[in-house]
């Protein structure tokens, strides 16, 4: 009989690594879903999906005026600074300031509108100033316990990377956001604690309806923070709780991976130069082994 | 083919000065030059692929340690800073965390690759043993370096992890606390973490450097299996520059265009969401698992109902590498020639990977959503519980009972004489054993 040479194909080998990559990202995906029933996240259709995607600057700079006046009260930034809002790709950054961000004439009124503590540099004594863009957004609260006991034992989570601390961050944070619905009858709420399908738990407990149907979602201890109108668009864009949750969720998208855009844009340029690397290598290949049995 | 005779000639008065001192020029030119079986198929390029993963991983991690503080109130924000301010340091810090699950999808098909093709069967017992060495630090080095982020899978991970070494009987207890440096995870357990996780990959490198020392002492192995003799290393061998060179750089490309893919465009999918929420000891996670690729051997964890039992299992399926070479009894080494333990060892692929589904899956969830089925002992047959248990039974039974079986019993194809009689010399195999 004869025997097979066996050496697997170049297509083969790509098949496999395909098909491994593939597999592990299966087997990654599941884990981040589990915790709870809660239901799938709908699309925000957002422009930086994709690997082509970038963000959308204006969206970015209407979901910092929700972040602003609305998220804010509650929720702390801890890693943004506010020259981030000028930095490229951000929301505010414009290229005619050669200065960088510090120089961004919207970056320093809009730091300038918030009020960060301080040390008085003459006296020591604490104070209160407009912030610079140097400043880090200032938490609202002074610790986390006073977070938590304002807010009956639930601190408000920080954002700066929230969207990447959800399974399917961006759309996570617009199905919540703007999926509050009315509990279904036969949920029992304890005080403090609101229904949102999106959230993640297990309402078996609460549930005295039929156990085969129990409501998707959990409990969370943020009611709803968007009403439509709350929040003043100068651009025409919709003032509705459907487009502040999309803006928002965009913004903390953008700031949970502020470089995103140039990874991907660089990712392009790496795979292009190895395809045809790799085809220069191939060629070689078929060249020096030209001839050789193997 | 590793006693082959040195054809480096110094040319310049300098070279033949350095080359009587320290023959360092003839010893990169002999590397070059080494016989290299000419049938070694492009499963045979991982070996290259991990130098280099390993040498990313090095490079990358001495960069992010400029920048990382290993202190349990700053971990997270300065990995965040190297993502967020450093020049460059997204790219940095992707490339280390993506490099690492790169670094075993290589490990995994290279141990796979020497595992069919009988690699670790004599005289290649050593480099075989140590390569189970490289994985067995390559694991630790692993969980280490996903504790530094400090996120709440790092702390969770580090816990779970450490308090299997409580369940060891008497000195348990107190070898936890010496391993953590306290009673509980915290700051001088984060400390030692990365002093450690620094200083392993170089006990690696010095592992993979015997490992390569092993490897060109007692020869290549191919796809064939079989050993060439000296007076055929002409027929053959082909050396090693330029001609696998090039195909091991081909393959590298291809390597690091799937390492790209992952960087560039999805840095974070095979990671875990909760791992961006800074730790937080009275938070526990809804569900605790590992990176994917320690996912095999946490199923096998849990599969066993002791603890301590549990963790000489997971232990043990990495210790039952280390005796491969005296489980197999069979004389031929590839198992292009054994049909019957190919067949085995499809089935032991797939094992494998079922067993990594099942460790990212609660024990208690059905298998076949909404299939009736019975309680067995402690839990629900149709139950991943149940399902990993089978599987562990059979990843133990491949090599304890099914390796030594089969070959005693199967009867093997033909073995070619040579490696280049197939392809050179008609075709024709010589009935061999």
């Amino acid at each position: 009989m004869t025997i097979q040479n066996g050496t697997p194909s170049t297509v083969f080998k790509i098949v496999a690594s395909a098909v491994a990559a593939l597999s592990l990202v299966a087997v990654a995906a599941p884990a981040g879903a589990a915790g709870g029933e809660a239901k799938h996240p709908r699309s925000g259709g957002f422009s930086f999906e994709g690997p082509f995607g970038t963000f959308d600057q204006a969206q970015l700079q209407r979901g910092y005026k929700v972040y602003r006046e609305v998220c804010a009260a509650c929720h702390g930034m801890d890693l943004m600074s506010f020259r981030n809002l000028g930095q490229p790709g951000g929301p505010f950054y414009d290229s005619h300031f050669k200065g960088g961000p510090a120089d961004n004439p919207y970056v320093r009124v809009l730091a300038a509108e918030v009020q960060v503590a301080d040390i008085d540099s003459e006296t020591g004594e604490p104070i209160m100033r407009p912030a610079t863009p140097a400043d880090r957004f200032p938490n609202p609260y002074a610790n986390a316990t006073a977070a938590a006991g304002a807010n009956g034992g639930a601190a408000p989570p920080d954002l700066s990377v929230m969207a990447k601390a959800r399974h399917d961050g961006a759309n996570y944070i617009y199905s919540l956001l703007s999926g509050y619905v009315p509990a279904p009858e036969g949920l029992q709420i304890a005080p403090g604690q609101y229904y949102n399908p999106y959230m993640a738990g297990d309402l078996s407990p609460f549930w005295t309806g039929d156990p085969d149907h129990v409501p998707s979602g959990g409990f969370i201890a943020m009611p709803n923070p968007l009403a439509d109108g709350q929040v003043t668009y100068d651009d025409g864009s919709p003032q509705t709780v459907d487009q502040y949750s999309k803006d928002v969720a965009a913004f903390i998208a953008w700031a949970s991976d502020p470089h995103a855009t140039e990874r991907k844009r660089t990712g392009m340029g790496v795979l292009a130069f190895l395809f045809i690397f790799a085809g220069l290598t191939y060629a070689s290949y078929r060249r020096i082994w030209k001839g050789i049995a193997h | 083919m590793s006693d082959h005779e040195s054809t480096y000639v110094p040319k310049t008065g300098i070279e033949k000065w350095l080359d009587s001192r320290l023959p360092i020029i003839r010893f990169g030119a002999d590397y070059m030059a080494l016989p290299t079986p000419r049938n070694l198929n492009y499963w045979y390029t991982f070996g290259g692929i991990l130098m280099l993963c390993l040498v990313i991983q090095i490079v990358t991690g001495i960069v992010l340690a400029m920048h990382y503080v290993p202190n349990t109130e700053m971990a997270f924000a300065s990995v965040e800073r190297i993502m967020r301010d450093v020049n460059g340091g997204w790219l940095i810090r992707y490339v280390h965390a993506n490099g690492a699950s790169m670094f075993f999808i290589a490990v995994y098909l290279h141990m796979l690759r020497g595992l069919y093709y009988g690699s670790y069967k004599a005289p290649r017992e050593i480099i075989w043993i140590l390569g189970c060495v490289i994985f067995f630090l390559m694991i630790a080095t692993a969980f280490l370096g996903y504790v530094l982020p400090w996120g709440q899978m790092s702390f969770w991970g580090a816990e779970v992890i450490t308090n299997l070494i409580g369940a060891v009987p008497v000195v348990g207890e107190p070898l936890l606390i010496w391993l953590r440096g306290g009673p509980a995870i915290d700051n001088a357990t984060l400390n030692r973490f990365f002093s450690l996780h620094y200083l392993l990959p170089f006990v690696i490198f010095g592992v993979v450097v015997l490992h390569l020392w092993a490897l060109h002492t007692s020869g290549q192995n191919n796809p064939a299996g079989v050993l060439i003799p000296k007076e055929r290393t002409a027929k053959d061998t082909l050396p090693f520059h330029p001609y696998f060179t090039v195909k091991d750089g081909f393959a590298i490309i291809l390597f690091l265009i799937l390492f790209a893919l992952f960087v560039f465009y999805m840095p974070n999918a095979l990671g875990h969401a909760d791992n961006y929420i800074p730790a937080n000891p009275l938070v526990t996670p809804a569900h605790i698992v590992p990176e994917w690729y320690m996912l095999p051997f946490y199923a096998i964890l849990r599969a066993i109902p002791d603890k301590f039992g549990g963790v000489l299992a997971m232990f043990g399926a990495i210790g039952v590498l280390f005796v491969i070479p005296w489980l197999d009894t069979s004389r031929v080494r590839s198992m292009r020639y054994r049909p019957t333990m190919k067949v085995f060892f499809v089935i032991f692929v797939i094992v494998g990977l079922g067993l990594g589904w099942c460790g990212a899956q609660l024990p208690d969830a059905q298998v076949v959503p909404g299939m009736p089925s019975f309680m067995l002992l402690d839990g629900q047959l149709n139950s991943y519980l149940w399902l990993t248990r089978l599987l562990t039974a059979y990843y133990f039974a491949f090599f304890l009972i099914i390796m030594p079986w089969v070959g005693l019993k199967e009867t093997p194809l033909p073995v070619p004489a040579s490696v280049s009689e197939p392809v050179l010399d008609g075709g024709i195999p010589e009935k061999k054993g």
